[in-house]
């Protein structure tokens, strides 16, 4: 087992590697410095020489590998540089609005949760009845509703004509939350009610379920002892295999709400094309995406033998 | 009605019911693709002309009503539903021409571009997908085309992994062997022997990707990344009529309908020939 997390730890070390030089090319790709970028938002015309120096300064001369370790020590010492438009240091301003989308992860993973395990259970179990069709029904249609329509809608019904939720979601309090964390989980619950359906029924169909209830073992039973705890593994595959697509997800539904998180950060960063914000975004984003998918692995070595047993053969 | 009692005969039925419900929703994607082609031709205004009082509410004469620039937002939406779904089909055919090439590439000569184009695919992987997308789409300045190629920069190592494992694992079968030393040559192999036979997984793969992308390049275009105004485009109307929520609602929902209606109809027919394709169905 500790073999296997060095292992994995280790082969983070590149991953991270391309991770950083991707989000450093990046910056580098769109044609723009800190110099100009700095000379286009005062409006002050500076001369060559001028722009030569502060280049030199910022170590701007320096060829492009050197130019690289420089920003990637810098990085360990949390100094992202500064943003070009608020003049504020990235990486203090990126960390501040961080929670706020967590939550909204967290929030949104509780809640899809929540929906899709019993509904998903629920439509297996009542298979090709009303029930079943009608959950199908509503997962087909959570499927099709792009993310900003869905926001849109919600924030039109419960803030617009009913007003119990605010419009915007400025202040991050639980209940500025609610439509924002439902957004996301609309389309999620609908795509894993199928797949929790599709493994219960997977399960359901082996000989064991079978076998105990002809030994007169209740299907409550059987479902809740045997076949749940063997489709365990799978949902939680799924659950974190979303987080990338979740990640990403905010991004929109932040900037509609006005969610104060990393995903508005990056759209607003986007459109005003403020680089030094979109690298942190970008980078950090991959970095918790490939840390999070390390810690499903590393997890289901300690639930799944099956799994143990393979990986170790790798 | 439960098929689990019906012993003999599901099977036919259950095939025979999956063939009409396909033939059926092929029907409503070609429906949904005339529309789309004919779009020019089914307006019944100018979708860019300004000519009408601005947001008017629905009527005879405008059967969504009016954008804010006094334009006819039906009109608008069926140009706008064009341009969503063409880029989209463009968008899945890039992917999945590029992805297979790739992955059949990797698969059946191995070696070196096997493993650069795979730890390639590793690093597109290593990103979450729409972080990935907004950035290269952010660093190459918007635009329909940039988004087009944002998205695809990010979904092609799907096809490509399908493709190479589906190659591997044929490319060890006897049959490609005999048709080795029958003298075929590596292209006839492929053309003949491998493509036909991954052509399934890859086609369904990308019938289900369809509605997907769709929703995405909508996304892109939402957020100011995608086609530009005045182009009418789903995603970017919904995003221009935003700020109109509260007092003129249908700016918001006719395109929202509609790309809610387009990307229904694609999961349809993916989910249709999934099950179509599904050897399982035909044999449990």
């Amino acid at each position: 087992m500790s073999n296997y997390v060095i292992k994995r730890l280790l082969q983070m070390i590149p991953i991270l590697f391309v991770i950083t030089f991707l989000s450093f090319g990046m910056m580098r790709l769109a044609g723009s410095d800190a110099v100009l970028a700095q000379m286009q938002n005062t409006g002050v015309v500076m001369s060559k020489e001028v722009i030569e120096n502060a280049r030199a300064e910022l170590g701007l001369d320096k060829p492009f590998l050197t130019q690289y370790f420089i920003w990637l020590i810098n990085i360990l010492h949390g100094d992202m540089g500064v943003s070009y438009i608020s003049n504020k240091e990235v990486f203090p301003t990126f960390i501040s609005k961080l929670p706020a989308t967590l939550l909204l992860t967290a929030l949104s993973i509780g809640l899809t949760v929540i929906v899709s395990i019993p509904l998903g259970i629920l439509s297996a179990v009542k298979q090709n009845r009303f029930t079943d069709y009608f959950i199908r029904f509503c997962s087909f249609i959570g499927n099709s509703v792009p993310n900003f329509f869905a926001a849109l809608l919600l924030m039109y019904f419960f803030s617009i004509r009913l007003n119990i939720f605010p419009v915007i979601s400025r202040d991050i309090t639980l209940k500025n939350a609610v439509l924002p964390a439902i957004t996301l989980s609309i389309a999620m619950s609908a795509k894993y009610m199928r797949q929790v359906r599709a493994t219960v029924l997977d399960e359901l169909s082996k000989d064991y379920v079978v076998g105990a209830r002809a030994r007169g073992v209740k299907f409550s039973v059987t479902l809740t002892k045997s076949v749940l705890k063997s489709s365990f593994v799978t949902l939680i595959t799924l659950m974190t295999l979303s987080i990338g697509s979740l990640l990403g997800g905010t991004a929109i539904v932040e900037s509609i709400f006005m969610w104060d998180g990393v995903g508005k950060l990056a759209v607003d960063a986007i459109n005003m094309r403020d680089y030094p914000i979109i690298q942190a975004y970008v980078m950090w984003m991959a970095i918790i995406y490939v840390c999070v998918n390390l810690i499903t692995d590393l997890s289901y070595h300690l639930l799944d033998p099956r799994i143990r047993i393979g990986g170790d053969k790798k | 009605m439960n098929p689990q009692n019906v012993t003999v005969r599901k099977p036919k039925i259950q095939k025979n019911y999956t063939k009409h419900k396909l033939l059926f929703f092929i029907i409503l994607t070609a429906l949904l693709m005339l529309a789309v082609v004919f779009a020019n031709q089914l307006c019944p205004y100018n979708p860019n002309a300004q000519i009408f009082e601005p947001l008017e509410t629905p009527s005879a004469a405008h059967i969504c009503g009016t954008d804010r620039y006094g334009r006819d937002m039906l009109s608008r939406v069926l140009i706008g539903l064009q341009t969503s779904v063409l880029s989209t089909l463009l968008l899945v055919a890039i992917i999945t021409l590029f992805g297979t090439a790739a992955g059949v590439l990797c698969g059946y000569f191995g070696g070196k571009t096997d493993a650069l184009i795979m730890r390639v695919s590793d690093v597109c992987l290593a990103f979450p997908g729409l972080v990935f997308a907004l950035a290269i789409a952010a660093l190459l300045n918007g635009g329909l085309r940039n988004a087009i190629i944002a998205l695809a920069v990010v979904s092609w190592p799907k096809y490509a992994r399908i493709a190479r494992s589906q190659t591997l694992s044929l490319k060890n079968s006897d049959y490609v062997f005999a048709a080795r030393l029958s003298g075929d040559t590596s292209v006839e192999i492929i053309t003949r022997h491998i493509l036909p036979n991954i052509f399934g997984p890859i086609l369904v793969t990308a019938m289900l990707d369809i509605g997907t992308m769709m929703m995405e390049l909508a996304g892109l275009s939402f957020l100011g990344l995608g086609a530009q105004p005045p182009t009418a485009e789903l995603g970017n109307m919904m995003s221009s009529g935003r700020s109109m929520l509260q007092t003129y609602p249908w700016v918001i929902i006719s395109p929202g309908i509609a790309i809610f209606l387009a990307v229904a109809v694609f999961n349809l027919l993916g989910d249709t020939v999934r099950d179509y394709l599904d050897p399982r169905n035909s044999g449990k």
